[in-house]
């Protein structure tokens, strides 16, 4: 197995860019979720009664950082260099920035659901 | 030493127990639902308390060698992070329906609330097309009714909360905020403003009355059809005249009507004396007139310190005679 070809998502190496989006899709998420409400308010008086944009949103953004988060899994178990894992090695530092990748996207999953739920829940515009 | 100090505290925090104000002594739908919240959180955060203590007492008495790391990561994993976050997932979605505004119907009952330094101008505005009636610093609910609050201020932000009732909302300059509520046993309350707004915040409080429906509707057919006051000229009446305080009071039936201050009109049935502070006795009442600072710090109203005491007590009367 040793000159197989590496499956896609452990030749796009993750960087020190690639662990801020998570976060940045729950920052988006948050802002959609604001400017949804407020936009359905102003337009309709009213929201979460007709969710279906909100909710393909909510599910993209979930989709995306679930991708991440397991583009990040699968990069942190690269074999290569032995435990502890923790020298300044290519190899360790790419383990290091793809288990705080998956940590993130863990987060932002969470944030994004319980950012998610309320908006659904409310309908009060006032 | 430490048993005084667990009984001193202990008897500190009973001074707090009263059936008038209080989240615990609830009289309506959503304040209930509040507490049964409240007491499954506390009961929980308990459990959960003593399972870490539990776990960490294990922890500290085990003997050397005896733990092991995966083991302990792994529960790191589980009671440290997958645990919580589903024990909030559950909580957020337990509490979210009850944050979602109670419904109301176009014929509800509206009583309009303002937030003022440091007093409350009511008026209830029932669906009939009506004039409204104009209060102050004391609300009345009919029980098992649906109410809706209309919330507003008109200098500074104050918070409208009637423990016993519903949550708080605020009362903010240039919004409406509405709060919709269901009075579920009549009785005697107490509501409070709960958000700082000025030198008497802590002396901005009103009553609120639960009353049954038939005879809250009596009420307020009594308090609407006001009749004009006998033209007996009572030295109170005289002085009330004289003295200008119609220019801020309204007194219906009569020819004041200032609407700087609150509204006097059934001024003798209420049950506490400068929105909830004092007992309605004659002598507080003077007091007040005469020297109002002192009761309440702040206090937009002027002082009469160039009345007697006999004067002041003789606008008491007459505004104690007004029912």
């Amino acid at each position: 197995m040793k000159d197989r070809r590496p499956h896609w998502s452990e030749r796009l190496k993750v960087t020190l860019w690639t662990l801020i989006v998570p976060p940045t899709i729950w920052t988006g998420h948050f802002l959609f979720s604001y400017l949804w409400a407020s936009i359905s308010c102003a337009k309709a008086g009213q929201f979460a009664t007709f969710p279906t944009l909100f909710v393909v949103g909510t599910v993209l953004a979930l989709i995306l950082i679930a991708l991440s988060g397991w583009i990040a899994w699968n990069q942190g178990r690269m074999p290569g260099g032995s435990t502890p894992h923790e020298d300044s090695t290519e190899i360790d530092r790419l383990r290091f920035l793809a288990k705080s990748t998956l940590l993130l996207a863990g987060l932002s999953f969470v944030a994004v659901l319980f950012t998610a739920l309320p908006v659904i829940y409310l309908r009060d515009c006032l | 030493m430490a048993r005084m100090l667990l009984l001193t505290m202990l008897v500190a925090a009973l001074t707090g127990c009263n059936a008038e104000q209080s989240t615990l002594e609830v009289f309506g739908a959503d304040a209930r639902a509040i507490r049964h919240i409240a007491i499954i959180l506390t009961s929980g955060a308990v459990i959960i308390l003593a399972i870490t203590v539990a776990l960490y007492v294990r922890a500290v008495r085990a003997p050397e060698h005896s733990l092991n790391h995966e083991q302990g990561m792994r529960m790191i994993l589980w009671v440290g992070a997958i645990g919580p976050t589903l024990i909030l997932t559950a909580l957020l979605l337990y509490a979210l329906p009850a944050m979602r505004p109670r419904p109301a119907d176009p014929g509800d009952l509206v009583i309009r609330v303002e937030g003022e330094q440091f007093w409350w101008r009511v008026a209830y505005w029932p669906s009939d097309n009506a004039p409204p009636l104009s209060s102050a610093n004391e609300i009345r609910v009919p029980v098992g009714r649906t109410v809706v609050f209309e919330l507003m201020a008109k200098d500074v932000i104050h918070s409208f909360w009637i423990p016993g009732l519903a949550g708080k909302m605020d009362m903010i300059p240039g919004r409406t905020n509405r709060l919709v509520v269901k009075a579920e046993k009549p009785g005697r309350y107490r509501g409070v403003c709960a958000e700082f707004c000025g030198l008497s915040h802590a002396l901005m409080a009103f009553d609120v009355i639960a009353m049954e429906p038939a005879a809250f509707d009596t009420w307020l057919a009594d308090a609407r059809a006001i009749t004009p006051l006998p033209a007996i000229a009572t030295p109170g009446r005289a002085l009330f005249d004289v003295q200008g305080c119609g220019a801020c009071h309204t007194i219906r039936g009569t020819p004041h009507a200032g609407t700087i201050g609150p509204d006097l009109s059934r001024f003798g049935e209420r049950m506490t004396l400068g929105a909830g502070i004092l007992p309605p006795a004659i002598d507080n009442i003077a007091a007040f007139i005469r020297t109002p600072q002192q009761v309440k710090p702040g206090v937009r109203m002027p002082a009469y310190p160039q009345l007697s005491q006999e004067d002041a007590s003789a606008i008491a009367h007459y505004l104690k005679g007004m029912k």
